[in-house]
């Protein structure tokens, strides 16, 4: 681990201060920060730790929804009362993350920012554009049965790791973000996280001088919640496929469908229009095919993650069959 | 040989550094050299008061110190063990507050005043703590290494099931308290892993301390 000096934060304001330099990296549960620091992927020459920050509390907002604080733990948001009983699938989708010792640290905003797993960031001897731009990408070429399948560039095929976020994106929660002054600014989670496009170091729009401060949830959408995770291993691995969704059914007609896949993208991954096709019309095989061939449109394999394509399909059926069974 | 003396050159106070203590390292290098590494190594301490298993104990720490490292090198608490030092293998497993976590994935300094147990602090009054009774009664091990953080890691899980938290495998999240079924405890524990695949000793003494019908 390369040396740093080590400042602690007395304020959000005073941390987004502090955080001024792109040298800076925030520490919170610093499960994957210090992961990547030992690994000199990470290489900052500042921590900041707001883990003394007033941050850590889950409140009911005043329009039933909850705004979540940046510091509240994985374990703790998972079992709070309110998220298992009217946010199921942000549970679930969290307790089907990592492993109850990290889940124990690791933080909602860290969650968020977490990086990519793609072994070609983590390996400094590798090209990757993403750790030193301009570097190439190892993983168009190379080993990439874990890649994304879409919103990918020709600079970058990582996937955004994290379950929480695709929970988070179906339920179209809103990051809560402060700057040095003091002032804060909201953004919808769709635009939270960037594609690579031709600049894949830059993983979301939060501005360098700003500390995320909460994750605000509207009130619970009507309908049936579920995260289904398909990983090589039953437990404590990265998934290969995620499909988190909120299907809501009446009279035998599907009333609403949410629905955003997680290990296929850089982001989580949401597509309006498939979601469309499903609305007012009765839940059937050949409606989930339909919805699913909407999603994947598009879709492209490298050769090692082709199989992801008709895995996603195939996972999204059956979480709409699980969602939509009476 | 003028190849070697500039790669030599090249070698800086840091890479010295992170040779860490391999002595085939510091062949060749100038003793001014060896005391620049010495002073960058003791530079910037931070003074952190680590509170382990009821003993409070002043450091002057390296802000870089993983609360493991500090464990094992600064207190000589060998118990948390370094399997992987990434969070993979659960060998390090400590409680913080009463709840576990990887101690690899840490750092000291971010820890001042915070109590941790360690596998040493649970024996009580000379009295091995029930899991760990349960451990050698049903063979949960073979080499050993993996013990002590299976072990922290079981108190902690066998809290968090008190405490009403699910799991993944939990069919109904409304419900306040999951049974802690076989395949509960084995969701559960799956951050630490047994090279020697000892799973179902270890899954046999848990049962037997969390009152689950074996």
């Amino acid at each position: 681990m390369r040396e740093f000096s080590f400042a602690r934060a007395a304020s959000p304001a005073q941390a987004a201060s502090l955080a001024a330099s792109s040298s800076t990296r925030f520490i919170a549960g610093g499960t994957n920060l210090l992961d990547l620091m030992k690994l000199q992927v990470e290489t900052p020459t500042r921590l900041v730790d707001i883990n003394r920050l007033p941050l850590d509390r889950i409140e009911d907002t005043p329009d039933g929804g909850l705004r979540i604080g940046a510091l509240v733990r994985n374990s703790d948001l998972a079992a709070d009362s309110r998220v298992r009983q009217h946010y199921g699938v942000l549970s679930r989708a969290l307790l089907s993350g990592a492993s109850a010792q990290l889940r124990n640290k690791a933080t909602t905003a860290g969650n968020l920012l977490q990086r990519t797993r793609c072994v070609y960031f983590y390996d400094i001897t590798m090209p990757c554009n993403k750790r030193t731009p301009g570097s190439g990408c190892a993983a168009l070429q190379g080993i990439n049965r874990m890649h994304a399948i879409v919103g990918a560039s020709d600079q970058c095929i990582a996937v955004h790791p994290s379950d929480m976020a695709v929970a988070m994106r179906v339920l179209d929660a809103t990051v809560e973000a402060m700057d040095a002054t003091g002032r804060n600014r909201a953004i919808p989670i769709a635009e939270f996280h960037r594609l690579p496009g031709q600049t894949p170091q830059i993983e979301s729009t939060l501005k360098q001088g700003e500390i995320i401060t909460a994750v605000v949830l509207p009130p619970p959408p009507p309908g049936v919640q579920v995260y289904r995770k398909v990983r090589d291993r039953a437990s404590y691995a990265f998934a290969l496929v995620s499909v988190g969704a909120v299907v809501d059914v009446a009279d035998g007609r599907i009333r609403s469908a949410r629905f955003a896949f997680g290990g296929i993208a850089p982001k989580p991954w949401r597509v309006p229009q498939a979601e469309a096709l499903l609305h007012g019309v009765a839940p059937t095989n050949a409606s989930f095919d339909a919805a699913g061939q909407a999603a994947l449109a598009g879709a492209r394999g490298y050769g090692g993650n082709d199989f992801k394509i008709a895995l996603a399909r195939r996972t999204l059926h059956a979480v709409l069959t699980q969602a939509t069974r009476t | 040989m003028d190849d070697i003396s500039e790669s030599y050159l090249r070698i800086t106070r840091r890479g010295l550094l992170e040779a860490g203590t391999a002595a085939v390292g510091l062949v060749g290098f100038a003793p001014e050299v060896l005391a620049a590494a010495k002073d960058s190594a003791s530079a910037e301490r931070m003074a952190v008061t680590l509170e382990v298993n009821g003993t409070s104990h002043q450091l002057n720490l390296d802000p870089r110190t993983t609360l493991l490292d500090a464990l094992r090198e600064h207190l000589a608490l060998t118990g948390p063990k370094k399997g992987c030092d990434h969070g993979q293998c659960g060998a390090c497993t400590v409680l913080l507050d009463g709840r576990r976590i990887n101690s690899c994935l840490t750092l000291a300094v971010l820890h001042d005043g915070q109590p941790i147990t360690t596998i040493e602090g649970l024996a009580k009054d000379h009295h091995p703590h029930p899991l760990q009774t349960a451990f050698v009664e049903h063979d949960g091990f073979q080499c050993g290494y993996c013990t002590s953080g299976q072990i922290c890691s079981a108190v902690g899980m066998l809290a968090e099931s008190r405490a009403g938290m699910p799991s993944v495998v939990t069919e109904d999240l409304a419900q306040p308290q999951p049974a802690l079924t076989e395949a509960e405890i084995r969701e559960r524990m799956s951050g630490n892993i047994c090279r020697c695949s000892a799973y179902p000793n270890i899954v046999a003494a848990i049962k037997q301390v969390a009152g689950t019908p074996v």
